[in-house]
């Protein structure tokens, strides 16, 4: 027996997810000992706070290059910018999720064993203050999106897999509205779940089996062996073929591409909005983390082999996207449409294996969080009796019950839509410039037809807002409290700085844009 | 005065005006139309002074400023105007203020902002004047882009008769266009080792079949833009639901993006693409010319009718740039311009035709010379010029070109010269059928109709007629200013004109 030996741990590098991880833990604390009014804004505070100090400490870790705790940590460029793309985009949803002031009580039901439709039901839906335990579930999400984006073997990026998602499960069904909606959207994400991260684990299996019986080798699942692995291991390519398939499907489940992607309109539209939002912008930010990770750095040498089947998918994610959005007539199931098709179009990004590529996608990650959330957001507000009013037919003729609103919502399409002068415009261009460079056009042209088709269903929503006469049952827009105001006008205000003076993000991007191995 | 930043200036200018205007109180419509008047005056002003100091025999770019934007990608805000830019921005400083005049009522009539709707053809004006002043190609595709947003909203808002769908199928088919040619600038932008400054671009060489698929990228938007037949289908419907003001602009000036790109992007970037094109072009340009041409006979909506005439005006444009001699040419620059002054004027006095009987179609006329006089007259002169008569504007260009082509391909301009025909058909027997002929008893019964043109509406036409038959007579100062940049766009692509056969005689009619 060798003497086991302790990995040396790197603990300023990973104190962004110690921090996420212990206020959590602090904040289960706060639920059983804080009384029950103070739960809310000492929750919502120590949940920002953390954030806010986890930034600070990526941001002042900026310049670590290290691989660290064992092989199971890295804390490089990549890293750290998606980190921090997470935990800004976190603290905005978080400034939804706190919001009491749109509707009494919060987004969230006050108890999540209330059976739905009894008259109790009923009686939480008029105003009782919603759960807070919204918010330890919230603060080890982030944690374990944090891990997942510096996860370097792929045991460490499962755990990290199950972490961020098992809160969100939960999540989805705390909607205090349309609670059978909510419930059916968490049981099938979990399902849905459960079997992809299985996939995820049994390609994990195939890929040790991979790499055992390299001379001078331990066998492993970090991403060093892995990647000597593929040059010069002597088992049978199958095992790695179908383990990079089934890891992939694990993956790209959550980043919700096709034909993985049946579950999103469901869980997106039943979610409580703040929720949707939050998976819209920081899930997409991990699981592409992750995708770029594995992708980039353990199967680097076996891009032959991954990028056609890869770019099927990304050209299937973006078609199914963009002619699914067509036909949607719930803004919440639209947007889960069009960030499938965005998911596509990130994918162009993770195939376009270069330095330009990679910042591209980061950047692309960034712009289109803000934007989502941005959009989130509007939709929280848009509402009458029944709480939020999803149906589009509802939002006929907005624009001249509430023009500044529907003005924020019109740029935000806008942006989807790719017009220049919004961030939607040059993070697309930052995407397929490079692909362009890495030699795939047909990507490329692909991603332009579907852009067409994308543009059209948004621009109903503008015909809706603007050019329809309001009906009887339009309703009116509430007027948000400072939380949605805040987050609202970030995600506008980054939508628009990005797409005029995208130079610094694009700096900061480039100078992160190189893995450690 | 030369080194004064003509460009950029007169760009942000109608912008700021715009914001201005926009925040104007809504109850205060009248301060609303006099501070965009007033605005967009200050910008002809500023226009006339750079035409002023632009130097015909000068550099072929003038003006030029360069400021950091993206350095990352290599984008800059580069403006430079050649004779061809300098022309269409002087259409559009002239045709703005008449819009806003002839629109004063335009907007009250539609339940929405007004100050909005002069805010938004003000944002026009700055995006119109950014597409034609950008010198890198990324700038050029932002304003190419964005000038939609404008545009779809004073269709969508302030239209007629369906303007929801005419407003969402213009979006959409310039927005196809635009994403073809955002592929091809990123291509372009590949091979051109990571910049979009034009002039740099221009000196790249491209292996004959990346030049091809780019050049279709550009080709494909600018033809929706311009539009060339089969890609028309969205103008007359645009035309025809957009107020009279703003349809004046989207044919007299936003349509010229279209042919100013393939002038301006395709031919220099693209020379050999575009030889090898040109048959195919210059078939659209002839199919387009009788085809428009028969369709606009048939027409009972003048909107819709003028619209048409537009799209076989577009074919002679196209015509004369494909020919690739420098009278054809410079024919079709000058087509360019005269096309917006005629087709302007024609749009906004139907317009006026339009406000007063609260119809569009013809047959809802008859006989209207013999209540409103002044106004028939106009229409009757636009029409004329509309239909290139001799003695104004476009018959210089509609010449120039055929003989221009003429010189090159006499099957081409055999046909073309159909188009003349044609269009005497369309316009005369819409002037017949609308102001001639037995009264329309229906129309005494429409008080508007009692009112011939009013002060306003005459400051409006009097400088159209006068520039059309000024430029009738005298082309001089707009050739002079054309020809070294339609002369310079040949030798890109390496055309030399064939020598004149009948001495002399082609050259003194191009002066």
């Amino acid at each position: 027996m060798t003497e086991l030996k302790l990995p040396s741990i790197d603990y300023a590098a990973i104190s962004p997810i110690l921090i996420m991880l212990g206020t959590a833990l602090l904040g289960v604390l706060v639920e059983a000992l804080v009384p029950r009014r103070w739960r809310h804004v000492v929750q919502l505070t120590l949940a920002l706070l953390a954030v806010l100090a986890a930034l600070t400490m990526v941001v002042l870790s900026a310049d670590e290059r290290i691989i660290t705790a064992g092989q199971a940590l890295a804390i490089d460029g990549p890293t750290l910018f998606l980190q921090g793309a997470i935990l800004v985009l976190a603290a905005m949803a978080l400034l939804l999720i706190g919001d009491r002031s749109v509707e009494r009580g919060g987004a969230f039901v006050a108890q999540a064993a209330v059976t739905a439709e009894s008259a109790d039901d009923r009686r939480q839906a008029e105003g009782r203050n919603g759960l807070t335990e919204v918010y330890p579930l919230t603060t080890f999400a982030i944690g374990g999106m944090l891990i997942f984006v510096a996860a370097n073997d792929l045991l460490t990026m499962f755990i990290a897999l199950e972490v961020f998602s098992l809160p969100l499960y939960l999540l989805c069904a705390l909607a205090r509205r349309r609670r059978l909606l909510s419930q059916e959207a968490a049981m099938k994400y979990f399902l849905l779940g459960a079997y992809a991260s299985a996939f995820f684990l049994f390609g994990v299996a195939l890929i040790y089996g991979f790499t055992s019986g390299i001379p001078g080798r331990t066998a492993g699942v970090d991403f060093a062996t892995i990647h000597a692995a593929v040059g010069e291991s002597p088992a049978s390519p199958v095992l790695l073929f179908a383990g990079m398939a089934l890891l992939a499907i694990g993956l790209l489940f959550k980043a919700a591409a096709a034909p993985f992607h049946v579950w999103t309109p469901d869980v997106y539209q039943g979610a409580p909005t703040p929720v949707t939002g939050f998976m819209a912008a920081c899930t997409k930010v991990a699981a592409f983390g992750a995708l770029l990770r594995v992708f980039q750095v353990a199967f680097a040498d076996a891009n032959w082999d991954f990028t056609p089947v890869l770019g099927a998918v990304a050209v299937l994610t973006m078609l199914v996207g963009a002619v699914l959005a067509v036909t949607q007539t719930d803004i919440k199931r639209l947007l889960a449409y069009s960030s499938i098709a965005n998911a596509g179009y990130l994918l162009v990004g993770v195939l376009a294996p270069s330095r330009d590529g990679l910042a591209g996608t980061m950047f692309y990650l960034v712009a289109y969080g803000f934007s989502v959330l941005a959009a989130f957001a509007v939709v929280t507000l848009v509402r009458d009796d029944d709480g939020e009013a999803t149906h589009l037919s509802r939002w006929a003729g907005l624009g001249r019950r509430s023009p500044f609103f529907a003005a924020l919502f019109t740029f935000i399409l806008l942006a989807f839509a790719g017009i220049p002068l919004t961030s939607g415009f040059t993070s697309k261009f930052a995407i397929f410039g490079p692909a362009l460079e890495g030699g795939q056009a047909w990507l490329v042209i692909a991603g332009v037809l579907t852009s067409m088709i994308l543009a059209f269903p948004y621009l109903r929503v503008v015909v809706m807002m603007w050019l329809s006469e309001p009906g009887e049952s339009t309703p009116t827009v509430t007027v948000p409290g400072g939380l949605t105001s805040a987050a609202l006008m970030i995600g506008v205000l980054a939508t628009l700085v990005l797409g005029v003076a995208p130079a610094p993000l694009l700096d900061l991007a480039a100078g992160a844009a190189e893995f450690v191995r | 005065m030369s080194n004064f930043p003509f460009l950029s200036v007169l760009t942000v200018a109608p912008l700021v005006g715009a914001l201005v205007v926009a925040f104007l109180p809504r109850h205060r419509p009248e301060l609303a139309k006099q501070v965009a008047f007033a605005w967009s005056l200050l910008v002809l002003v500023l226009s006339v002074v750079m035409w002023v100091s632009f130097n015909a025999g000068g550099d072929r770019f003038q003006f030029r400023e360069s400021y950091s934007w993206i350095p990352n990608w290599g984008v800059s805000f580069t403006f430079a105007a050649d004779g061809i830019a300098l022309v269409m921005l002087m259409l559009i400083a002239v045709l703005v203020p008449l819009v806003i005049l002839a629109s004063w009522h335009d907007a009250e009539s539609s339940k929405r902002s007004v100050p909005v709707y002069f805010a938004l053809l003000l944002v026009l004006e700055c995006t119109m004047i950014g597409v034609f002043a950008a010198a890198d190609v990324f700038l050029f595709y932002v304003f190419f882009e964005v000038m939609l947003v404008p545009m779809y909203f004073l269709i969508g808002s302030y239209g007629g008769h369906q303007r929801q769908y005419a407003a969402v199928k213009f979006f959409l088919y310039s927005l196809v266009g635009g994403l073809f040619m955002l592929a091809a600038v990123i291509g372009l932008w590949v091979v051109g080792g990571k910049t979009f400054d034009w002039q740099a671009l221009s000196q790249v060489d491209i292996s004959t079949g990346t030049e091809r698929w780019l050049f279709l990228g550009f080709f494909l938007a600018f033809a929706i833009k311009a539009p060339f037949f089969p890609f028309h289908t969205w103008l007359p419907d645009a035309g025809g639901a957009a107020p009279a003001g703003a349809a004046a602009l989207l044919v007299g000036v936003l349509d010229k993006v279209g042919t100013f790109g393939i002038l301006r992007y395709c031919l220099p970037l693209f020379p050999e693409a575009s030889k090898w094109f040109a048959p195919w072009a210059l078939a659209l340009g002839v199919i387009g010319i009788v085809y428009a041409a028969l369709l606009a006979v048939g027409q009972n909506d003048l909107k819709r009718l003028v619209s048409y005439t537009s799209i076989a005006h577009f074919g002679f444009i196209g015509v004369g740039i494909f020919a690739f001699t420098t009278q054809a040419g410079t024919g079709a620059v000058l087509y360019m311009l005269n096309h917006g002054l005629a087709t302007g004027l024609l749009f906004l006095v139907v317009g006026m035709l339009i406000s007063r009987r609260g119809s569009a179609l013809i047959s809802d006329f008859g006989g209207a010379g013999k209540l409103v006089p002044v106004l028939a007259g106009v229409l009757f002169f636009a029409g004329l010029a509309s239909l290139a008569l001799p003695g104004t504007a476009p018959f210089i260009s509609e010449f120039l070109v055929l003989i221009g082509t003429f010189t090159v391909n006499k099957p081409v301009a055999v046909i073309a010269t159909l188009g003349i025909i044609l269009a005497a058909a369309y316009v005369l027997w819409m002037v017949q059928r609308t102001t001639q002929g037995t009264l329309n008893p229906a129309l005494t019964e429409v008080d508007g109709m009692r009112r011939d043109l009013n002060l306003r509406e005459k400051v409006v036409v009097a400088p159209l007629i006068a520039l059309i038959v000024l430029l009738g007579f005298f082309p001089k100062p707009v050739t002079d200013v054309i020809n070294p940049a339609v002369q310079a766009t040949m030798d890109d692509i390496g055309r030399t004109d064939p020598a004149p056969s009948v001495g002399g005689t082609v050259q003194e009619a191009a002066k």
